[in-house]
């Protein structure tokens, strides 16, 4: 008999459970979200922003593609969960009985405190109603502030540059997410940043932001300086969303807690995506993981055990990549920025690209990539650091099998690398 | 939905600078003294009025360009879809009216440009020793759009050097073969040539008239027998190793304007699946109309006019009418600013259509999707001038193989992501793309429930069959 699988949450990885659900069974799928109607690209809402893009372009799919697989689509606000009557409480809406329940609520932004964070024209970045939000706070305005020093940081400072609006970004580290690239990685983007005409402030934090009259008039940073200003985004990371899970007496932590199957404490009750925080290490590449990739394997893996294939969740090698305004960047498997001392580091730079391979200083073996300018081959740079090929064949036929940049380009980087 | 609304409504980007202001004026004045050349009864020399106007298009447009040099390379689309330019606004329509209106006076009421033909007399004298036409006026036209809107893309893509080449070879391929070299054979006494169209786009090129006309003294053996080389073994050959953008987006004069003229409203071309059904409907149907109109005269002319009276006769002349024409002029170029540059090629031209069949089956050209890296944004479907879903591809781990596809390379260059890469690599694997990301990773298995019937509709079930870790 055919189950009903409900799916709290229509991002990434409620869809792509969703989808693969729908590969393996012929269980009745409802999708539950408050945001839009249909899915979107989460990770194109810059685009809108900055006119690349309409919201219509950035969904995956096309409207009918839903009722044609039979997945339903429900938009309302998932607030309470009867684990006892297996249902799902739809404010302004009825309940929708599960048999089976995938939390997928993603994230929420990070708000610290900040005295004057709750004003007009202080917002965050991440759905749908955020945007439209940041549409009317930036109408006209003179200035934006962008506090932290994150990718939706950068993201949001390139869509204020778009319109024309001078934008101050505030970044508590040194230097550009030093926390995560190795200095070289890091000035390059400084550097980026800069050409762009962004006001970059290192080292200076938010201490507060100031508006009298209800709007944000100006923020005081911690070098006690005051910049004038109607618009603060506000961007020092993202937390999960557990706020239906807390109240449904589903067992959450910084996140919703999972095992390796993404099961809950409750049964019948999953959780996965940016939502999930796994209950042991080694499951993922962190106990909580939020990126797209991420989010995606998620999906998919949680939609067989779903489907009664119980499957383990494992992050396999590591890859991520961005775009710091117009600068690529790719990373795969360990790029520390402090290599650890068994590990060396050879870094090319040539231009505006950069290219570097990290290595077990013992052995020899290849254990991660970086690319900034540059595209890489994510098939050959997993297949090198899965079989531990050695950083001297690495460093050879890199310009030969793992180039992905467009034809015509130069190979030169790739050329100084077989040469070292 | 209500903040979709919102967004839409944006009026930024309505700021213009001085230097955008000043561009603009010389634009303005450039369309004024082309309308004087054009209404006006010779009180001011046509030559003089149309300098003055061609001086202010070139100028203004050069200024406005010069402000892509201000920005730091790399691909940059901002405000695209608030400017109504391009994003089927109000002036969208008026230049879209204003296009296709020029092309019904050209064509059926050509008297209108008499003014405008005289005003390229000197011009035409010197090139090939005839006074103008509107045929010379309209080439003259189309390849000034063609440089000056290229030189734009030298600008908007500096950093890209696919990008770059392939702008650098439609601006050659339609400055010497497509317009002095033609015209220089005029001037020579010899008949007037397009080295750089073949049969089945100049569909006349293997019609029985054109052998007649040709077989006479002096060049035309080796027209026609370049002509042929190039129709029947050269397009094949090409086409194997380079897939089908060696013409469409590097040589041909209508990819040519396309790719310039038209690279600001690539976006606007429809992306739905109903729209690729009655591509390759219209396509293919034309490419089949032309062949049998191709037959029919040879039928003809070798029985002396036995097959069928006239009827080939009518046939070639409604092709020449309907598809030549209409087609490919009137809605061609004059939709532009509604339907995205590649109306013609994507949905009438017959020689998009062979090279479509062979690109797809016959080519080792592809698009490679790199692995597991798409974050489904959409830029590449959005900025596809043909029309092509790129995303609903990269986003399962799959390469791309279309028809349609002309290798611009735009998908590849929009991508934030470095996902996509045109290849040309041993047809072996073609479809399949690189071999797993995640090898520890699930494998799906069929549900024969959710099979679908008609694999042209995307479907999850469609994933099936090359459903590998990359669709993750």
């Amino acid at each position: 008999m055919a189950r009903h699988i409900v799916i709290i949450g229509n991002g990434i990885t409620g869809i792509t459970a969703a989808r693969f659900i729908r590969k393996l069974s012929s269980d009745r799928i409802t999708v539950v979200s408050s945001e839009t109607d249909h899915f979107y690209a989460r990770t194109a809402l810059m685009y809108i922003y900055m006119g690349h893009m309409r919201y219509r372009e950035t969904k995956p799919y096309e409207d009918y593609f839903w009722s044609r697989n039979k997945i339903e689509l429900v938009r309302g606000y998932a607030s309470q969960i009867d684990t006892e009557a297996k249902a799902v409480r739809i404010a302004d809406g009825n309940d929708i009985a599960y048999d089976a329940l995938l939390l997928a609520t993603g994230s929420q932004s990070n708000k610290f405190g900040w005295p004057g964070q709750d004003l007009r024209g202080v917002q965050g970045l991440y759905g749908m109603q955020d945007l439209a939000l940041m549409e009317r706070n930036t109408q006209g305005i003179t200035r934006g502030v962008i506090v932290g020093g994150g990718l939706i940081g950068i993201e949001m400072a390139e869509m204020l540059h778009t319109r024309h609006i001078p934008v101050t970004f505030l970044v508590r580290e040194k230097s550009y997410m030093e926390y995560l690239l190795p200095k070289e990685e890091s000035a390059q983007i400084n550097q980026e940043i800069l050409d762009h005409g962004i006001d970059l402030r290192l080292e200076t934090e938010l201490k507060s932001i100031l508006g009298p009259e209800g709007s944000v008039e100006a923020v005081e940073t911690n070098q006690d300086e005051r910049i004038r200003c109607e618009f603060v985004g506000l961007t020092a990371g993202v937390h999960p969303n557990i706020d239906l899970a807390k109240t449904s007496g589903i067992q959450t932590n910084k996140g919703i807690v999972v095992n390796e199957f993404f099961e809950t404490n409750v049964p019948n009750v999953y959780a996965a995506g940016d939502c999930a925080e796994f209950n042991a290490d080694g499951i993922g590449g962190r106990r909580i993981e939020q990126l797209w990739y991420t989010g995606r394997a998620h999906g998919k893996t949680v939609a067989h055990t779903l489907c009664g294939q119980r499957t383990p969740y494992r992050r396999g090698i590591f890859f991520n990549s961005a775009k710091f305004f117009t600068m690529e960047y790719q990373t795969y498997g360990d790029v520390l920025p402090q290599p650890e001392a068994h590990v060396q580091s050879q870094v090319f730079q040539r231009g505006r690209k950069l290219l570097r391979v990290n290595s077990d200083r013992e052995s020899g073996r290849v254990l991660g990539l970086n690319a900034l300018g540059l595209r890489l081959r994510q098939d050959q740079c997993e297949a090198w650091i899965r079989s531990g090929a050695s950083v001297q064949e690495v460093l050879k036929s890199l310009g030969k099998k793992a180039r992905f940049d467009a034809e015509f380009y130069s190979n030169a980087i790739y050329r100084e690398a077989a040469q070292a | 939905m209500n903040h979709q609304a919102s967004l839409q409504l944006t009026a930024s980007g309505s700021n213009y600078s001085i230097r955008q202001k000043i561009g603009l004026a010389l634009i303005g004045v450039g369309t004024l003294t082309l309308f004087v050349t054009f209404l006006g009864e010779g009180t001011i020399s046509p030559v003089i009025t149309l300098g003055i106007s061609l001086a202010g298009f070139l100028l203004g447009s050069g200024i406005l360009f010069s402000r892509l040099f201000h920005q730091p390379p790399g691909v940059n689309n901002n405000g695209v879809w608030f400017s109504g330019v391009t994003a089927r606004g109000m002036m969208g329509w008026i230049l879209g009216i204003v296009l296709t209106g020029f092309y019904i006076i050209l064509y059926w009421a050509p008297s209108n440009f008499e003014q405008l033909v005289r005003s390229t007399d000197s011009l035409s004298m010197l090139i090939r020793g005839e006074p103008s036409n509107q045929w010379f006026l309209y080439g003259f036209f189309y390849t000034l759009a063609v440089l000056v809107m290229g030189a734009r893309m030298l600008i908007k893509y500096r950093d890209n050097r696919y990008q770059i080449l392939r702008t650098i070879s439609v601006m050659f391929f339609q400055l010497g073969f497509a317009f002095l070299i033609p015209q220089l054979l005029v001037l020579l006494n010899q008949p007037e040539f397009y080295f750089s169209y073949f049969w089945p786009l100049k569909y006349d090129y293997l019609w029985p008239s054109t052998f007649s006309s040709l077989s006479g003294p002096g060049l035309g053996i080796f027209l026609l027998f370049w002509t042929s080389v190039m129709t029947v073994i050269a397009t094949p050959i090409l086409t194997y190793f380079y897939g089908k953008r060696w013409y469409c987006s590097w040589v041909c004069g209508c990819g040519g304007l396309a790719e310039t003229a038209g690279d600001p409203f690539r976006h606007l071309s429809d992306k739905s699946v109903k729209a690729w059904k009655i591509e390759r409907w219209m396509v293919h149907s034309v490419l089949v109309f032309v062949i049998v109109t191709t037959l029919m005269l040879w039928g003809n002319q070798w029985l002396g006019g036995g097959l069928l009276g006239g009827m080939s006769q009518v046939f070639s002349q409604w092709y020449g009418f309907f598809i030549g024409l209409i087609f490919a002029g009137v809605i061609g170029v004059g939709f532009y600013p509604i339907m995205g540059s590649r109306v013609w090629c994507r949905f009438g031209c017959p020689m998009a259509a062979v090279l479509g069949l062979l690109q797809k089956y016959f080519s080792r050209f592809r698009i490679t999707t790199n692995g597991g890296q798409c974050i489904s944004c959409g830029n590449c479907s959005t900025y596809c001038e043909m029309g092509i879903d790129v995303r609903w591809y990269a986003q399962r781990g799959q390469n791309i193989i279309r028809a349609s596809c002309v290798g611009c390379g735009m998908c590849a260059a929009v991508c934030p992501r470095g996902v996509l890469r045109l290849e040309n690599a041993p047809i072996k694997a073609r479809y399949n793309g690189p071999i797993l990301i995640h090898h520890d990773d699930v494998s799906v298995q069929l549900n024969d429930t959710w099979r679908e019937s008609r694999p042209l509709m995307p479907s999850v079930q469609e994933d099936l069959p090359i459903l590998t870790d990359k669709d993750l």
